[in-house]
């Protein structure tokens, strides 16, 4: 009976002890006293920790760093492979434009009929201004046909074989295209040049041009077909002692970077040697 | 005789090269010529016995794809190459040298016979805006084009013409 009252009177006392702790405790009356004991071991478990960290990063990171490398690896494969990509489509968008500016070209103009073809190479001469595609006689092109794009006149073709044909341009020495003035109507002729500049002659000193005045083909003679843009006039040289004056024409087509070209074939040439009288002995 | 076999795909490799890159570089209006280049550095070889094949295949090559007369490359490369083998035989003991030598006056040479036959021929050229625009940048292009034509076309020699090596008894 007796050790049963000093068991509830222990019990008793250790709950009394708990329950005063816990109150001081929430009190705060216990914080310095927990500071005390608590900060070295925290010390402890942080240094524990810290170590234990960097006991991991020294195990693992070789095979990390292998990994990181091998996936930077790919990573720069498909960089360079998507930049291709982005380097091909971009040359297909520009050929693509190129080609819709044609077909809207050759939409603008139902009457007549192309054969589109690609620029793919240049007269070896310097002197020449001449250009090679990939259309022969075999896709229907013949000598003299006229050659467009979609800005404006490029030239005539000049030699065909099967696959390939070369292109005369405007601007070459030996061309001389009959054009007329948008505006005023007259007519003259558009020479090229060993540089690659063309002019304007034979137009009468009584005639006004004025800078940016369009040039069109006037069909005369039968060698291209009338009204294909030439160019623009953008410097006129006129000299009182002289029966014509002339003008300098900046041409609609940039010649430097020519990549495709129509040919028109439906317009055949008109041979006027025949009509030509020759002396008779 | 495998080197006359060569000279019509070579040159011919050489004239799409040309047309399709070289003619596309300009500097003003001129532009490099490589075929001219490769017949003078095979010309100018001294263990390559004979030219005359190469001269007929770049002259011929060029006359058909270009819209020149069809015989203008074919005088003018030969006359080039003439001259190559003069300074060969008789003067010239240092090749490279010889290279630019040839190619400067080379130059010279055959773009005024292409002036005096383009004149008579219906394309008016001026001779001064020839000169400027045309003759003097393609005169500095073939001379920076020399060196690296020469060095190819001697490699080739000398692989198609290797050195023979006597030895006395």
């Amino acid at each position: 009976m007796k050790t049963l009252v000093s068991r509830f009177w222990q019990t008793a006392l250790v709950l009394i002890v708990a329950s005063g702790l816990i109150l001081l405790a929430l009190s705060g009356y216990l914080h310095p006293l927990l500071r005390g004991v608590m900060s070295p071991l925290v010390g402890v478990q942080q240094w524990i920790s810290s170590r234990y960290i960097a006991a991991y990063q020294f195990l693992t990171a070789p095979r990390d760093m292998a990994s990181l490398q091998q996936r930077n690896l790919e990573l720069e494969r498909q960089v360079a492979e998507l930049q291709a990509q982005v380097i091909e489509l971009q040359q297909q968008l520009r050929e693509a434009q190129v080609i819709y500016a044609l077909l809207d070209f050759a939409r603008a103009h139902p009457q007549n009929q192309y054969v589109a073809a690609n620029v793919i190479g240049r007269d070896p001469s310097p002197f020449l201004h001449y250009v090679i595609i990939d259309r022969g006689s075999d896709d229907g092109i013949r000598h003299g046909m006229p050659v467009v794009t979609s800005q404006g006149l490029v030239g005539r073709v000049d030699a065909v074989t099967a696959g390939a044909a070369r292109v005369q341009l405007i601007t070459d020495a030996g061309t001389i295209v009959n054009v007329r003035l948008q505006n005023s109507k007259v007519e003259g002729q558009v020479h090229g040049s060993v540089t690659g500049e063309i002019s304007l002659e034979m137009i009468p000193q009584d005639t006004v041009i004025q800078l940016g005045d369009l040039v069109l083909t006037s069909g005369l003679g039968g060698t291209y077909p009338p009204d294909i843009l030439v160019g623009q006039v953008s410097d006129i040289r006129k000299q009182p002692n002289q029966l014509f004056q002339t003008a300098v024409v900046q041409p609609v087509v940039d010649f430097s970077t020519l990549q495709a070209v129509l040919v028109i074939t439906n317009f055949r040439p008109i041979q006027l040697a025949p009509l030509i009288p020759t002396p008779i002995p | 005789m495998l080197a006359d076999w060569l000279a019509f795909p070579l040159l011919g490799g050489l004239l799409m090269i040309q047309t399709a890159i070289i003619s596309r570089l300009t500097l003003l209006s001129g532009s490099g010529d490589l075929i001219l280049l490769a017949l003078i550095a095979w010309a100018l070889h001294e263990r390559v016995r004979s030219a005359l094949v190469w001269v007929l295949a770049g002259g011929l090559l060029v006359g058909w794809v270009s819209g020149m007369p069809l015989l203008l490359p074919l005088i003018g490369y030969g006359l080039v190459v003439a001259l190559a083998r003069m300074i060969r035989r008789q003067v010239w003991q240092i090749p490279l040298l010889a290279m630019l030598f040839v190619t400067f006056w080379g130059t010279l040479i055959y773009h005024a016979l292409t002036i005096v036959v383009l004149q008579f021929s219906g394309s008016p050229l001026p001779w001064e805006s020839a000169l400027t625009h045309v003759t003097l940048p393609s005169l500095f292009l073939n001379i920076v084009l020399a060196f690296p034509v020469y060095a190819l076309f001697n490699d080739l020699a000398n692989w198609l013409y290797p050195e023979t090596v006597v030895k006395n008894a």
